[in-house]
């Protein structure tokens, strides 16, 4: 398993790939996603909602979105060129 | 999940109305993956509850759905999987709604194994009327109603609804979502009466007065509280105190109520024409 992966470059004129959406009509700013993910990929300033600061560092394992009591994270399942290339990317992890 | 959450909600009515990491939404998370892995027809899926913070849960759910009168979700619920005896009927309750003004209803409805499956939302407060003890409110603990430390002795509503005859009883916590969502649809699938208590937080009235200042801090506390049965049947009692079993804790095979009703109409019916031959 890849320690990681890549947060998606862009495939042919697709926008990068982010692997969490967060609404932020529904979020509540509780910060339990930001004290949970294990990868510290998200951070919530102070007054705002929480955010997506270090794709790069996104595994999807999927955790944040479980735990969301406002409903508002998606995990979103990698691309398949997006996952290859993040697989031969981690042959020398 | 098959489909996404947003399948199962009625998105015109979010966000919901729950406090800033309230566990409410976590629970309803889990009953929604759970509902979601079963591949259950919406329109065969009657969501009820009663009263409280909890029962606001229906009011977002794209499902039959049914708000009612406090503590008596189940009594509704027997009357809908009476004349419906092909609907998965689903009570979503709170532990005041469920264990106090409800508990009536709570245990006949174990006693007579009618096939409904009821997720009580326990975060040990009445969050909507800003935070009296509830039967689930642990010993010692402050509440607005027990400021100097709650005297009674909580139910453990599981052993009650277990004792009362229900067919399946689990137990999770918000924090072990995935546990929850698996153990509340294997109570959804359940021939019977089930009964699943989601420990769940309420960071507003119980955590601030119980030295747990954000939902974070509570969730903590789950993840370090909740043993799973396996772990809990290799610990001693002095090192279960203060702590609480998570997973199924009791499973039987026990004839469903609406079958056996149909069972004596059959009866019934064959008797009265007899006489009438």
């Amino acid at each position: 398993m890849p320690g990681s992966v890549e947060a998606g470059p862009a495939v042919e004129g697709r926008p990068p790939e982010v692997p969490v959406e967060i609404n932020a009509k529904w979020c509540k700013g509780c910060d339990i996603c930001v004290a949970f993910c294990p990868k510290e990929v998200l951070v919530r300033p102070e007054g705002e909602k929480a955010q997506v600061a270090h794709p790069e560092k996104c595994t999807r394992c999927g955790l944040c979105e479980i735990m969301c009591p406002d409903l508002a994270i998606v995990v979103i399942p990698a691309r398949k060129g997006a996952r290859a290339q993040a697989q031969g990317g981690a042959g020398d992890a | 999940m098959a489909m996404p959450i947003t399948h199962y909600l009625r998105t015109s009515k979010m966000p919901h109305i729950w406090c800033a990491g309230c566990g409410h939404g976590m629970v309803l998370g889990a009953v929604l993956r759970a509902i979601d892995s079963l591949g259950l027809d919406k329109d065969q899926v009657c969501v009820v509850s009663g009263i409280g913070c909890a029962s606001r849960a229906p009011g977002y759910l794209d499902f039959n759905t049914l708000h009612t009168t406090h503590g008596r979700a189940l009594a509704f619920a027997t009357g809908i999987r009476m004349v419906k005896p092909g609907m998965k009927v689903i009570v979503l309750t709170g532990d005041g709604d469920a264990a106090a003004i409800g508990g009536n209803h709570l245990i006949h409805a174990a006693r007579r194994n009618i096939g409904i499956a009821t997720v009580c939302f326990n975060n040990s407060i009445y969050g909507m009327t800003s935070g009296q003890y509830s039967p689930m409110t642990p010993t010692g603990s402050y509440a607005s109603t027990a400021p100097y430390g709650h005297i009674e002795e909580p139910f453990d509503l599981c052993e009650l609804v277990y004792a009362a005859g229900a067919s399946y009883v689990a137990r999770g916590t918000a924090y072990h979502a995935l546990l929850l969502s698996k153990l509340i649809a294997k109570a959804i699938a359940t021939d019977g009466f089930s009964f699943v208590e989601a420990i769940t937080q309420c960071p507003t009235y119980y955590g601030r007065r119980n030295r747990m200042r954000t939902a974070v801090d509570m969730l903590k506390w789950q993840k370090e509280h909740g043993v799973p049965v396996a772990s809990a049947a290799r610990m001693s009692p002095e090192e279960m105190v203060g702590k609480f079993r998570i997973g199924e804790l009791g499973t039987r095979t026990r004839p469903e109520y609406t079958r056996r009703y149909a069972a004596i109409i059959e009866v019934a019916e064959k008797g009265e024409a007899e006489r009438d031959a």
